[in-house]
């Protein structure tokens, strides 16, 4: 098997496995109960929150415990919204979000919120003067992802940072649920950055948790009400084994996190090659420093993407139309229309998405497998001729 | 940079005619403790200073312990140099760079014991200076108040160079005034008490009374943690704990409700001076201040001290809260003294307790209680443990949870 669909999700850790297996049998106590289980079960959830805080090189009360990243950006996004709604209803996102942020923002948007969209260049990027030109004084929160999900660019989170600075009253929000462990993390988290998302089965951990990370002083409006667990804003009972997970998930996805970014950018250059010198065959993810390492989207004219996945799949390789969410809906990608591919390209592309566990090995195994599917479907489109 | 050695020059110290030797020597003996983690160091205490000899250990971690000892006015890390001019410019330069910061001024200042040495302290400053001016940029030469001073020592056996004066703690070295218990709650104020009695040189070990189940164990190792942050400036503290419960108990049974709190403190300080008898210390300290709650009044002091004779010191007896907030945020005790864990004077506390109990009134109500009996029950089952630099006690990280993580 090869498992190139990593922005999917990621197989867990084994080592992941076995905290969340002894945590869950051994350390099951509330963290919020007085008596003894309760003490242990917070002092392992503090632990984590630690860890996790150090790896980040940010401090623990920064570190909000989610149920990933979907809740981590929905949380941010209408936090601040209503937070800051008395100083402003003037919002900004990109027109290449996940459906956790474009949808939160609809929906804003419905309530009332005037929301500004901006458009990306030709590789995906949006451009900082059109930001600079849309901020005004009812402007109170920009949201821009750090490493888009379906082809791979990396938003210039460094200049929107600096333009930001002069803006202080601006929450920024970076959707980082597809960035961290690619050896980028500092060209997506920025002093200026005030919240931040993750999401823990993107490397390695359990599903239903994740992080948000919220800077120091800065405010937000809960979404759930409750216990007032997560200094009051995440109330309910701690998911302390996969928490606890995800802490270790952390560390082991940081552990030699240059040689696997290289590793995986090799894995990516290989392929990348191969595909460009093949007629009919579109590559959308540029093979340079602008784009993750881990991100191949790629379409070949004529081919639904559906029907690319599927023939890949029966040769027991696994990929995905551009991403996993909006695979099942027959829309084209929504990263692509943006970028101004022609929509019949864009409903052919479909996304590799690398990680540690992948090989070069694979990458050989994967273009000889594809060259035979490639003749095939040349042959029956006349492509190359 | 790789420092060769480090001069300490003591402090007030210097001043103190015949007990010199006894504080040079304790000095000598607190620093070697507090640095006990590089066995490679080397020791040479003498009259007016001391050097510590590096043997490749880093200065950068000495100097972070260095920064606590009492006693010591100011030091400076230091690089030897052969006798020969090419290798004091080549040091010269490196402690230069290491220490130089765009826009500095600087002034070479030598100093020669050996008058053999082929040049003498004119030539030197002049030669040195001019070979670092050529060889940085930004560099500013400046006689009366340069940035930095380049000192050159030429000695016998080498040259000896440094350029940061760095200032110590001060004080006198911990344990030359002798030894007291220390009453310490958990709050903010004693250890800021702590802080500046071991300042002065007062050697303590903490007195702390507990009571299950009416105080958690974690109010026990929030004092105990309190305890390992200011171990830092004595290298080990003994932490005594006092079980109270009973006597609270009965205070709260058989005496009127005005005067449980001063009865309290009353066999508190009876408990401590009884612990600082058999230990062999020579005073009490507490961190009470005038007027800040009901016990810290005078008359309360009055009614509460008539229990021993011996000293009773109070070191921020005259500070207001804001200055002690500010010396416990400096000395790194404020952010635990206000975790949220209720100690025993808390608890048990009056609703409307006597600002000025009557010392009579105090000896006659605790003539009910069985005094002997109780304070034999509570000495019996005290508690010492040993708590170095920086030990956790709250939130420590288990072996268990460096596993699952």
């Amino acid at each position: 098997m090869i498992y190139f669909d990593n922005s999917a999700t990621t197989q867990i850790y084994p080592e992941v496995l076995a905290t969340y297996d002894q945590v869950a049998t051994k350390i099951w106590g509330n963290p919020s109960s007085l008596h003894r289980l309760g003490d242990r079960a917070h002092q392992l959830l503090e632990a984590s929150r630690q860890q996790v805080a150090q790896l980040l090189n940010v401090t623990a009360p920064e570190i909000i415990f989610t149920s990933g990243g979907t809740e981590s950006n929905n949380m941010a996004i209408k936090g601040t919204a209503i937070q800051k709604r008395e100083f402003g209803k003037h919002i900004i996102t990109s027109s290449v979000e996940h459906p956790s942020v474009a949808n939160a923002f609809n929906e804003l948007e419905q309530l009332g919120w005037r929301v500004t969209r901006l458009p990306v260049d030709r590789s995906g990027r949006v451009r900082v003067a059109d930001l600079k030109q849309r901020l005004d004084s009812d402007t109170t929160l920009v949201s821009i992802m750090g490493v888009n999900n379906e082809v791979g660019a990396i938003q210039p989170i460094a200049e929107i940072s600096d333009l930001l600075v002069n803006y202080p009253n601006v929450m920024f929000h970076v959707d980082n649920v597809q960035a961290l462990g690619k050896n980028l993390w500092s060209q997506v988290f920025t002093p200026r950055v005030d919240l931040t998302s993750l999401s823990a089965h993107k490397f390695h951990a359990p599903r239903g948790v994740g992080i948000l990370y919220k800077k120091t002083g800065k405010m937000l409006t809960p979404l759930a009400e409750g216990g007032g667990q997560e200094r009051g804003l995440r109330s309910g009972t701690e998911n302390l084994a996969a928490i606890a997970g995800m802490a270790k998930a952390i560390r082991l996805l940081l552990t030699d996190e240059v040689a696997k970014a290289e590793r995986e950018a090799a894995i990516k250059a290989k392929i990348d090659h191969f595909l460009r010198a093949l007629p009919g065959v579109t590559v959308f993810s540029n093979d340079d420093a602008t784009f993750t390492p881990h991100i191949l989207c790629f379409a070949l004219s004529g081919i639904r993407g559906e029907t690319l996945v599927h023939t890949l799949e029966a040769h027991d390789i696994y990929t995905s139309t551009t991403s996993a969410c909006s695979s099942k809906t027959a829309d084209e990608a929504s990263t692509l229309s943006a970028m101004h591919v022609q929509a019949k390209l864009a409903t052919s592309a479909i996304r590799l998405s690398f990680d540690e566990s992948n090989t070069l090995a694979e990458a050989d195994q994967f273009i000889a497998v594809f060259s035979d599917i490639y003749h095939h479907f040349a042959k029956i489109n006349h492509l190359g001729e | 940079m790789q420092y060769t050695e480090v001069m300490i020059r003591y402090g007030e110290l210097s001043t103190k005619g015949k007990n010199r030797k006894d504080f040079i020597n304790r000095l000598a003996s607190n620093i070697q403790k507090t640095l006990v983690d590089w066995p490679e160091l080397e020791f040479h205490p003498r009259h007016d200073r001391m050097h510590i000899v590096l043997h490749g250990a880093p200065f950068e971690s000495i100097d972070a312990r260095l920064k606590r000892v009492f006693g010591i006015q100011t030091y400076s890390p230091v690089v030897t140099a052969e006798k020969n001019l090419l290798a004091i410019e080549t040091k010269a330069l490196e402690l230069m760079q290491a220490t130089f910061q765009p826009g500095m001024s600087f002034k070479v200042n030598t100093r020669r014991s050996d008058h053999q040495f082929e040049y003498d302290t004119n030539q030197l400053n002049s030669l040195i200076g001019d070979y670092l001016f050529d060889q940085m940029t930004d560099l500013k030469a400046e006689m009366k108040h340069p940035d930095l001073v380049l000192r050159i020592e030429v000695r016998r056996d080498a040259i000896y160079l440094s350029n940061q004066l760095l200032k110590g703690a001060g004080g006198m070295p911990v344990g030359t005034a002798g030894k007291a218990v220390m009453m310490l709650s958990g709050g903010i104020d004693s250890p800021v008490a702590s802080y500046l009695a071991l300042k002065r040189g007062v050697d303590i070990e903490m007195v702390h009374f507990f009571s299950p189940p009416y105080t958690t164990d974690k109010a026990l190792a929030k004092a105990k943690e309190l305890t390992g942050i200011l171990a830092n400036y004595s290298g080990k503290i003994n932490f005594i704990a006092v079980p109270f419960a009973e006597i609270q108990e009965t205070i709260k049974e058989k005496l009127p409700e005005g005067y449980l709190m001063t009865i309290q403190r009353r066999f508190m300080l009876r408990l401590a001076d009884l612990i600082r008898a058999k230990r062999g210390g020579k005073a009490i300290i507490n961190g009470e201040s005038i007027g800040q709650v009901a016990s810290q009044t005078l008359d309360s002091m009055i009614a509460i001290n008539d229990v021993t004779a011996m000293p009773v010191l109070r070191p921020v007896v005259t500070m207001d809260k804001n200055e002690i907030i500010a010396l416990a945020e400096k000395i790194g005790t404020f952010d635990l003294s206000i975790a949220p864990f209720e100690d025993c004077c808390t608890i048990f506390a009056p609703p409307r307790p006597k600002t000025k109990p009557k010392l009579d009134k105090a000896r006659l109500y605790e003539q009910e209680l069985d005094i002997n009996g109780l304070v034999e029950r509570a000495l019996a089952g005290i508690q010492v443990t040993p708590i170095y630099p920086n030990q956790q006690f709250l939130h420590n990280k288990s072996a268990e949870d460096a596993d699952l993580l």
